[in-house]
């Protein structure tokens, strides 16, 4: 597949009695997405708001971070979700509304909705600090049932993303990038000498709230598979899940993998990229083992000499990562992790619930049980009513002037597993 | 826990879920146990079979105890 | 005037006062520097000072851990140091496990920074790596010269209130603290960079080496299985009704032992189950489920083994450090040595 990326740089945002984009701004007449959104009845209110980087601004609690795409060619953006199942993405041309992002916030679904700070200590390990963000902030019915909830949320989300990318549909873009995976064969025979290198893509499915949709699928429902990377540039993945906000993969991170990001640059260069092997994370030891077992099948029958494997989430998704990096390495493909820690308040435990003698490569995303005082922010969107009952938060950690005490694990995808970020951890 | 009594001699097995944490940490006779919630029994069954799963789990583990092994070793058969 | 004061702490034998012959020397106190001190105080110079040197023997410290624990703590808040000193222990067990404790409570108990040094395969260094930094040191006192700089570094750090920054920068054992940075790269680049390394054969270095948990040696089999008295453990969490220990629902810090005498099977009227980390509906309705006593008497009954000890051990297992699973496992595995068990059944969920 070969995928023409067309970005245009946004850098900022306003709202204007019509939605279009000129010189660098994007307009929005917020009247209208705010009807939009509400065309879905189990939601109550909706009200759009902007936040900019460097503004004491703090946006609570989040649910999922997207970024505005649109396919001119080559199929639907968000397919299966939002955009027609078929024709498959990842071909043709798409643009895309880079430098800003759409934040869908409310009042929490169930626990683990994050943090974003646009100025202050704790900017400094969210990458939306950084970008301006326009933030969607709903209200759901009485007595809505979390699940519907939830996907109401996720719902708005991608319906403004789509929303707002239409916009750039007829535009000529700023820079034009090109990426392309060549079917198997031909892939290999491209770069006969370079080391073919794929990487392997777990995907959060919990279920509860943990899930994550592929072409609209439940990732609780798939066996592993391959996927051209560029697939995921046309969000064939989104995120469905508010995992610890720490190492949720926000849809606009799944838009902007960074180790898909690491393997094109690479690509010709120093490895021959062969692709994406997709995978999850099932709470049944069967699952597990079957589907590591075929990870390692895809490895060894693509003739992979390394993968790099990414997990979403803690805990017993250690033991996925530990099972696919033992038995790819065992099939014969060199194995490099990268996966975030979590050693405890005070960085004495073990980081990760399990091991195994072949994971001798990691990539570490930092600690995410570190604690910071957030300090009060001039203006909230949302509201900071569930600091404590965040997931890195406890009963007593905010103060009456609405700074608090938490573990980093309570913004958003500040130790993301999947490299996205600088943080790292080391041993003292 | 395993390890801390056997370290004085006592072979200890492990009846437990989690096979591979239970390896991982690095007990040495280990039996798996059913589920989570009901490791020594099936509560989708009837309260007789359920009991016939324990008292086989307990027989295999006695089986375990009376097994000279070499390496971690999960007994997973009768 | 010193700005800075130093309590030193030091076994029978760097204090001077004999070899293992007085191992047994009750804790005393002298305002004076002794020993490997003067060492210290010479390279630390005029602004630092060694105002008590406490001195215990190692066998009287090994035997008395809390009485001698209480009455050093008691000596050194009396001189109000600015820095708690012991060792170092090179590769002296008794003396590295003194060493650490007495750190370790030092700075618990009174707040004041603490430093020792010791050899790699000290005892003492794994136990107390963690909780106080050791200067890393040769395994024998002729090294100790060579240790001096490390020491007068972390000890004026810690006096003026310094970052004390990596154990390879600074001198120490790591601790195994995770400790997070800014790094020149992202994940992912990193990860990658490590990749083409490993691909190629090439030497690279992890962010996070895979912790080795220790192994016990297999204990020899049951040789005669129908004699044999067998005890069952557990970390379902089942309990007496009541939590007469209160053993927590998730990180517990403690364990019971909990009386089976006469009883056929568990009744949920007398117990139930506190672990927080499954559905507890199940055990709860039938604890035979996690802790198989029903199952056990019957195979005891028809002669499959000899004897089921009449309590069981328990703890909750969710959450809870492997450090507390330890020591848990090493009380339990004392008292059923000493009861003469020759075999334990240990369910988890």
């Amino acid at each position: 597949m070969k995928l023409e990326l067309g970005k245009f740089e946004i850098r900022d945002v306003q709202f204007a009695q019509r939605s279009y984009i000129e010189d660098h701004v994007l307009y929005v007449n917020k009247a209208e997405v705010e009807a939009l959104v509400l065309e879905d009845d189990k939601l109550l209110e909706c009200h759009l708001d902007i936040a900019r980087p460097g503004e004491r601004t703090r946006i609570t609690p989040v649910k999922d971070v997207l970024e505005p795409r649109v396919k001119v060619s080559g199929g639907e953006i968000f397919p299966g979700m939002i955009g027609k199942v078929s024709p498959q993405v990842g071909s043709g041309r798409t643009h895309a509304l880079d430098g800003m992002t759409v934040v869908t916030v409310g009042r929490i679904v169930g626990f683990q909705e994050g943090v974003i700070d646009m100025s202050g200590v704790a900017a400094d390990y969210c990458p939306f600090s950084k970008t301006v963000n326009l933030c969607v902030v709903i209200e759901p019915r009485e007595g809505l049932e979390t699940h519907v909830y939830e996907k109401a949320g996720r719902m708005a989300g991608l319906k403004v993303a789509t929303y707002l990318g239409e916009l750039a549909r007829e535009l000529e873009p700023d820079t034009i990038e090109v990426y392309e995976t060549k079917p198997v064969f031909e892939q290999a025979a491209q770069y006969p000498d370079l080391p073919k290198v794929g990487y392997i893509h777990m995907l959060q499915s919990q279920g509860l709230l943990h899930d994550t949709y592929y072409y609209g699928v439940d990732a609780k429902q798939i066996v592993p598979t391959f996927m051209y990377p560029t697939e995921i540039m046309d969000g064939a993945i989104v995120s469905g899940n508010c995992v610890a906000p720490c190492d949720k993969v926000t849809t606009y991170h799944h838009l902007h993998n960074p180790v898909i990001d690491e393997c094109y640059k690479q690509h010709g260069k120093t490895i021959n990229f062969m692709g994406v092997i997709l995978t999850n994370e099932n709470v049944f030891l069967a699952d597990k083992e079957r589907h590591s077992d075929m990870v390692a099948k895809f490895t060894n029958w693509l003739g992979l000499d390394g993968v790099l494997i990414t997990e979403e989430g803690y805990g017993n998704p250690d033991t996925d990562l530990m099972m696919n990096c033992r038995k790819v390495e065992r099939a014969g493909t060199k194995v490099v992790l990268i996966t975030d820690e979590f050693p405890g308040k005070d960085g004495k435990s073990q980081s990760l619930a399990d091991t195994c003698e072949e994971a001798t490569a990691l990539a570490s995303c930092g600690q995410g049980n570190m604690t910071l005082h957030f300090p009060a922010m001039d203006k909230v969107i949302g509201m900071q009513d569930y600091i404590e009952s965040q997931i890195g938060g406890w009963a007593g950690c905010i103060n009456e002037d609405g700074s608090f005490e938490a573990e980093i694990q309570i913004i958003i995808a500040s130790t993301i597993a999947n490299g996205f970020n600088k943080l790292a951890a080391r041993g003292y | 826990m395993v390890k801390g009594i056997e370290k004085y001699g006592i072979p200890v097995v492990h009846i437990a879920t989690v096979v591979p944490i239970s390896l991982t940490i690095g007990a040495n006779r280990i039996v798996p146990a059913v589920g989570i919630p009901y490791p020594l029994g099936d509560v989708t069954q009837s309260e007789e079979d359920s009991y016939k799963i324990r008292e086989n789990l307990c027989r295999r583990a006695l089986k375990a105890l009376q097994t000279p092994v070499t390496e971690q070793t999960v007994f997973e058969k009768d | 005037m010193a700005k800075y004061r130093i309590v030193h702490y030091l076994n029978q034998f760097f204090g001077g006062i004999g070899g293992e012959e007085m191992g047994h020397y009750e804790p005393t106190v002298q305002e004076a520097v002794i020993g490997p001190g003067t060492a210290l105080a010479k390279a630390l110079g005029d602004d630092y000072e060694i105002v008590a040197t406490v001195i215990c023997g190692d066998n009287y410290f090994g035997e008395n851990l809390e009485k001698a624990t209480d009455i050093i703590c008691d000596m050194v808040k009396q001189y109000n140091p600015d820095v708690f000193v012991a060792g170092p222990a090179f590769n002296a067990g008794r003396y590295g496990v003194a060493c650490g404790t007495i750190c370790k409570a030092v700075e618990e108990r009174l707040g004041i920074p603490v430093l020792s040094g010791m050899y790699e395969e000290n005892p003492g260094t794994d136990m107390f790596k963690k909780d106080v930094i050791l200067v890393k040191t040769g395994n024998s006192a002729a090294t100790m010269r060579k240790a001096v700089p490390a020491f007068v570094n972390l000890i004026q750090k810690m006096a003026t209130g310094q970052e004390i920054l990596g154990p390879d920068i600074e001198g120490y054992h790591e601790r195994g603290i995770r400790v997070n940075y800014f790094a020149e790269e992202r994940g992912a680049t990193r990860g990658m960079k490590m990749l083409l390394k490993k691909m190629a054969g090439e030497p690279f270095k992890t962010d996070l080496p895979m912790p080795k948990f220790d192994r016990v040696p297999i204990a020899e089999p049951v040789k005669d299985i129908k004699h044999a008295k067998i005890a069952i453990v557990t970390s379902s969490g089942v309990v007496p009704q009541g939590n007469p220990d209160h053993i927590e629902s998730s990180n517990a810090t403690r364990f019971g032992y909990y009386s089976i005498e006469g009883m056929d099977r568990l009744d949920k009227k007398d117990f139930f189950t506190v672990h927080g980390g499954y559905d507890r509906q199940f055990v709860l309705e039938n604890p035979n489920l996690a802790v198989p006593v029903d199952a056990l008497r019957n195979l005891e009954k028809a002669g499959e083994f000899g004897e089921l000890v009449n309590y069981f051990a328990a703890t909750t297992g969710t959450g809870t450090a492997t450090g507390s699973a330890a020591k848990f496992g090493d009380a339990i595995g004392k008292r059923l040595l000493e009861e003469n068990v020759q075999a334990v059944i240990l369910t988890s969920t």
